[in-house]
């Protein structure tokens, strides 16, 4: 194969501190040196920007065994489609993925079926049961990447304290959804004015904060790292913030449906505002812009959750939680933080979505380093365009996002040297 | 006058003055119509409503059905053990078959909020909530409004209290948007669990002593105390209840002269109100239930007959 030469663009590439014009080479699937004495291709990205292949560390790909709302296969068509050349699988699948078979299984599945790289995690206890531990050395050599009971949170604090201590022995990252469920009880949008005004069981902030501090806890008292799942709450910020200033080694994630939406949204009873967790305030989307402004969140990621729509179509109190996002994040990310509110530039919004999910899950990827894989995204920065679900790549289209408009948008992604997705 | 043009009534948040007055309005016209020996008008004749209670109800529905019969519509009942919702469909299949059975008008009781937005916005049907979850009744908001104004002809200016379980509350909130709405001053009673103060937000007076009201309501609404639900998390119990927030004999008699007591029923004797309160001169307690046909007759008449108010 010839290699190819991408040219004319900037290369943002945070994990090697390069902001510059300059062409980009690859070959044989790995970025290289220059080869310009040899017959090659060209990719012309004036106007774009070219950086490390995005990574979305919070996915549910569906597989195995609620295939009507996504394969592999869609879901990784949708995460080329949105700019991502890795995504990381959440383990609430059926069976759940709490084995060394079931990994092996997604892997195989993803290895034939899979544009993109497929990322598998191993649940945190049989079930996602919160009860015992998985088998983390058979998940670990199984290949997981992290463990987490996604969708689920370990309520039993001496269970989350085994499972952290025992995962340090393979260098796995503890990854928690956090929700305290006697507090949240059967609570389905933000407590507040407006769950008041609905007459919807409220999801109080206090549910989400109460288990930030207890892995905050946790992570002190083992001195291990714990990575809090889709932050939503300022509380929660503020305590990630001060415990990080002290050095503890804990981390959290923001959705961009957090920063684009408030509870208001719920008005219309539509279950395409219902995730979990739920839509808070403007004081809320303050907090986590500014989180992410000042480093207290340090990665970026859709928590895409496809849902059929005779699922998502009932009672908003029956419907299941989760919004699709492979497809629409990044453009709502560019779109607020470094276009509308400035909070960042473009180089942070690239290093939250490559070096930084990169460093914590110790992937070989979210670099341009030569030698590493050939996983490239293309982006127009200054590109308006206006979001279609049914033109969406996903199998559901679960999302409330239709028809909005944004600036800045992927428009080429490359996985391993080829190109699986271009605009 | 407002001219009506929605076709379903779902909540009484989502109408304006204008709206809620057109409906007030209708009603008194109507109201006549039940103290004739003919109680029947052909405003409905020919149409076709369905009483869809997904949730057991026994006097809204029945007061549906009276309404609906005075407008001479044909009357269908089907309750949640009847329908197919027991055996896996979902409420939206359901709807689809009755609208395709050509129910001009399915009034809805359900126990999610939203459901009747849910359905008004599938459905060419007029949808009616008769209650969905703990979101809103306006009909019974808007017959405890129609008896107010009736007594004093006026809602602007009073002011209303209503005391008991607010937070899980339909009957409360229907009643706290209309009369906000109308400029009344609202207050919401009990314990704190049940009537947190957010409640503020949304325009409300919020107070956990029913003693600092009593000199000052023209209108005291006791709601129900679902004791069944048992929800002990909420408040310790009905003893304490009804010490602290029970409308008992020596508390009615600080009330002024002229306020009224209502109940959206049905009632427990001796928990939210004393047994002699219920029967007592201030009670309007089964008027509420009389003006309940004529308020729920004009909802009908302006969702699935038109907007012209009858001749009285």
């Amino acid at each position: 194969m010839k290699p190819t030469r991408i040219t004319n663009g900037r290369i943002i590439d945070p994990a090697n501190h390069r902001d510059e014009t300059a062409d980009l080479w690859f070959s044989g699937g790995k970025i290289t040196a220059p080869q310009p004495d040899s017959d090659f291709d060209t990719i012309d990205a004036a106007g774009l920007v070219v950086t490390p292949g995005l990574i979305d560390i919070h996915v549910h790909l569906r597989e195995p065994g609620q295939s009507h709302k996504e394969t592999i296969a869609s879901a990784t068509r949708a995460a080329a489609a949105g700019g991502f050349t890795s995504v990381v699988a959440m383990p609430n699948t059926n069976p759940a993925a709490d084995s060394a078979a079931t990994i092996s299984w997604i892997k195989e599945k993803a290895e034939r079926t899979a544009c993109v790289n497929v990322f598998p995690t191993g649940a945190i206890t049989k079930g996602l049961k919160g009860e015992e531990l998985a088998p983390y050395g058979a998940l670990f050599h199984a290949g997981v990447v992290a463990l987490t009971d996604d969708g689920h949170c370990v309520q039993n604090h001496e269970v989350m304290r085994r499972a952290v201590e025992y995962a340090k022995m393979f260098g796995l990252p503890v990854m928690d959804h956090c929700q305290d469920y006697s507090l949240v009880g059967d609570g389905i949008m933000h407590e507040g004015e407006w769950s008041l005004r609905l007459g919807l069981p409220g999801w109080p902030r206090a549910g989400e904060e109460i288990i930030v501090a207890r892995n905050i806890l946790l992570a002190e008292l083992l001195d291990s790292p714990i990575h809090c799942q889709h932050i939503s709450s300022a509380g929660s910020v503020r305590l990630l913030r001060e415990a990080r200033a002290r050095g503890v080694k804990i981390s959290g994630e923001a959705c961009p449906h957090h920063i684009a939406l408030t509870d208001a949204s719920l008005a219309a009873f539509d279950s395409d505002f219902k995730m979990n967790p739920p839509l808070r305030t403007e004081a809320d989307i303050d907090a986590l812009v500014e989180g992410i402004a000042d480093g207290t969140l340090t990665i970026l990621c859709s928590d895409h959750a496809p849902h059929a729509a005779y699922e998502k179509e009932v009672e908003i109190d029956h419907a299941p939680f989760g919004i699709t996002g492979l497809e629409t994040q990044f453009a709502i990310f560019h779109d607020i933080l470094v276009h509308k509110r400035r909070a960042i530039g473009l180089p942070r919004l690239i290093a939250l979505y490559t070096s930084e999910p990169a460093a914590l899950l110790k992937l070989d990827r979210g670099t341009l380093a030569e030698g590493a894989p050939a996983d490239i995204t293309l982006i127009d920065p200054a590109l308006d365009w206006t979001f279609d679900k049914n033109q969406s790549q996903s199998l559901s289209k679960n999302t409330p996002f239709h028809g909005h408009t944004w600036r800045g948008r992927t428009v080429r992604t490359i996985v391993g040297g080829k190109t699986v997705w271009e605009k | 006058m407002t001219a009506w043009t929605r076709k379903d009534l779902t909540g009484l948040d989502e109408l304006s003055t204008g709206e809620i007055t057109f409906l007030l309005d209708t009603a008194r016209a109507f109201k006549g119509v039940g103290e004739r020996s003919l109680k029947k008008v052909p405003a409905l004749r020919g149409k076709t409503l369905v009483n869809f209670f997904v949730e057991p109800s026994t006097r809204t529905r029945t007061s549906f059905e009276v309404a609906a019969m005075r407008l001479s519509a044909d009357v269908v009942n089907i309750s949640a053990t009847a329908s197919s919702l027991q055996k896996g469909e979902t409420l939206k299949d359901t709807a689809l078959n009755l609208q395709a059975l050509r129910a001009d008008i399915i009034v809805l009781r359900h126990s999610s909020p939203g459901s009747s937005k849910f359905l008004s916005q599938r459905l060419g049907s007029s949808i009616i909530n008769a209650g969905d979850g703990a979101h809103e009744h306006p009909t019974q908001g808007l017959l405890d409004i129609f008896t107010i104004r009736e007594k004093f002809g006026k809602i602007e200016g009073l002011h209303i209290a209503i005391v008991g379980d607010i937070l899980f509350s339909r009957v409360a909130r229907s009643n706290i948007f209309g009369l906000l709405k109308l400029g009344a001053k609202v207050t919401l009673v009990g314990p704190s669990t049940l009537v947190p103060k957010s409640f503020e937000k949304l325009g409300a007076r919020v107070s956990h002593r029913i003693d600092d009201i009593l000199a000052d309501a023209d209108v005291v609404n006791l709601l129900r105390i679902q004791h069944e639900r048992q929800r002990k998390e909420y408040f310790p119990g009905l003893g304490e209840y009804i010490s602290l927030f029970g409308l008992t004999k020596p508390r009615a008699e600080k009330l002024k002269p002229g306020c009224l007591v209502m109940h959206p029923g049905p009632i427990n004797r001796g928990v939210e109100i004393d047994s002699d309160v219920a029967d007592g001169k201030q009670s309007v307690i089964l008027e509420q239930v009389t003006n309940g046909i004529a308020v729920r007759m004009a909802v009908l008449y302006a969702c699935a007959g038109g907007a012209q108010i009858p001749a009285p």
